[in-house]
């Protein structure tokens, strides 16, 4: 039995290979919702969802599957997923979907479900899936709600604005204003501001991993997730 | 970890039948969560109307149940959706949907007008305007909406609706002209629309009973 490192899949979906930062993946719905860091958190748990649900389910059907037919299974999968996602959450989290409506029925086309579907979920068995679904959703939420943090404080002074519809009443304690008295930044929240914005979080990352590298030198290097951007 | 063999996936019919099955499961895990959410969702459709409602007609004007009974009527070639509010079985409002063009895409708006033809109160439901421009016009952002409130047809003069800057009376925001100007000019339409169709909108008529208490 082939042995799976979990801390690896895990540290490389959510950093090296991130999905967002690493491998440029998402980035229609990410620069759609990402005008505050409410919205981005918000998509980022449903898409996590989504993806923990679709990993699981095409690694138990991963036996029955053949090459022919396999893509428009996993594409019926992930729709039903995010069909029921879409209806529960208009039930029972009404006002934020009220906000993020128009994008959810967007995770279908979300290529980065597909392609975790493709390229890891229906090649491995259930359990190691499924931390590989968990850890890249968390990946993309953490690249939304950093993008969507940043462009809400610069572009209008506020972190977490509206947090008490998505997390309850409790968490109004974390909708701050660090900066009351400023006018905010309408380009920022434009989604061109998104793309500057993400091209200066990127080129952050980029400045980040090269102080580290030394360090990972000497450690293992070259893992079979990494895929180069440049 | 094999269960069916490769000559059996080899065959043509298989991955046909994969496929209808996959279909079948996924249309019955469809059909159970929309029989389960169904009647929440619909619940908080209603909650949404009755918190708008409130927002535009005070409780005083009506003492039925003006959500109870959806109307969708073909006017000027237009179909528009309302609610007749009434008082003591005669309609002493109506809650009108309608719309109107902004500067990109439409603008949804929710009128509602008392049964003398005066403005109970107008919000903007929806809308693609430029933000922190053009959506000053919602409520969360601005009072301005609430200034429709009390108006009429002849309260201003017809010349008075129209923003500022087209010599009206209406404010209208830095940056952003457009979209007041829309707003004024679906709300003056509504009033219109309203007067002219008066006897149907408050079922003055015997005729207008008889084919909408059907």
């Amino acid at each position: 039995m082939q042995k799976y490192n979990y801390k690896e899949i895990i540290s490389s979906n959510l950093w090296s290979n991130n999905v967002v930062f690493a491998q440029m993946l998402a980035l229609c719905p990410l620069l759609a919702v990402t005008s505050g860091a409410t919205n981005g958190l918000g998509l980022g748990l449903i898409t996590t969802a989504v993806m923990f649900f679709s990993s699981l389910l095409i690694s138990l059907i991963r036996p029955l599957l053949t090459p022919q037919v396999r893509i428009p299974v996993f594409i019926l999968l992930i729709a039903t997923l995010v069909t029921i996602a879409d209806l529960a959450m208009n039930a029972w989290l009404h006002e934020l979907h009220k906000v993020l409506g128009l994008f959810i029925p967007l995770i279908v086309t979300n290529c980065a479900i597909l392609g975790r579907a493709e390229s890891y979920a229906s090649k491995n068995p259930c359990f190691p899936a499924v931390v590989d679904g968990l850890a890249t959703g968390v990946g993309f939420t953490f690249a939304l709600v950093v993008l969507g943090g940043f462009r809400e404080l610069v572009g209008s002074g506020t972190l977490f604005a509206n947090a008490s519809l998505l997390l309850g009443e409790s968490f109004s304690l974390i909708e701050l204003t660090p900066l009351p008295e400023y006018r905010g930044m309408l380009l920022v929240i434009l989604p061109s501001g998104g793309f500057i914005m993400l091209g200066i979080l990127l080129s952050g990352k980029r400045l980040l991993d090269s102080f580290l590298k030394p360090k990972a030198d000497t450690a293992k290097v070259g893992n079979e997730f990494s895929c180069n951007v440049d | 970890m094999i269960l069916i063999s490769e000559k059996i996936k080899q065959t043509l019919a298989y991955p046909a039948l994969l496929m209808g099955c996959v279909a079948l499961l996924v249309c019955s895990l469809l059909l159970i969560t929309n029989s389960l959410t169904a009647q929440p969702i619909a619940d908080r459709q209603r909650e949404d109307l009755t918190r708008q409602l409130n927002q535009v007609l005070p409780s005083s004007v009506y003492d039925n149940q003006p959500l109870d009974q959806k109307y969708e009527e073909l006017l000027n070639g237009q179909k528009f959706t309302f609610y007749r509010a009434r008082l003591q079985d005669k309609v002493s409002a109506i809650i009108l949907f309608t719309h109107t063009s902004g500067y990109s895409g439409d603008i949804a708006l929710l009128v509602a007008i008392k049964a003398d033809g005066e403005l109970s109160g107008v919000r903007v439901l929806s809308h693609t305007e430029t933000p922190g421009l053009g959506d000053k016009i919602e409520q969360d952002k601005s009072d301005w909406i609430l200034g429709f409130s009390g108006l009429s047809l002849s309260h201003p003069q017809p010349a008075g609706w129209a923003v500022k800057k087209d010599g009206g009376q209406f404010d209208a925001f830095t940056g952003a002209t457009i979209t007041p100007r829309a707003v004024v000019k679906g709300v003056y339409e509504a009033l219109q629309l309203f007067k002219a169709q008066q006897n149907y909108f408050l079922e003055i008529t015997d005729a207008a009973e008889d084919t909408n208490r059907s």
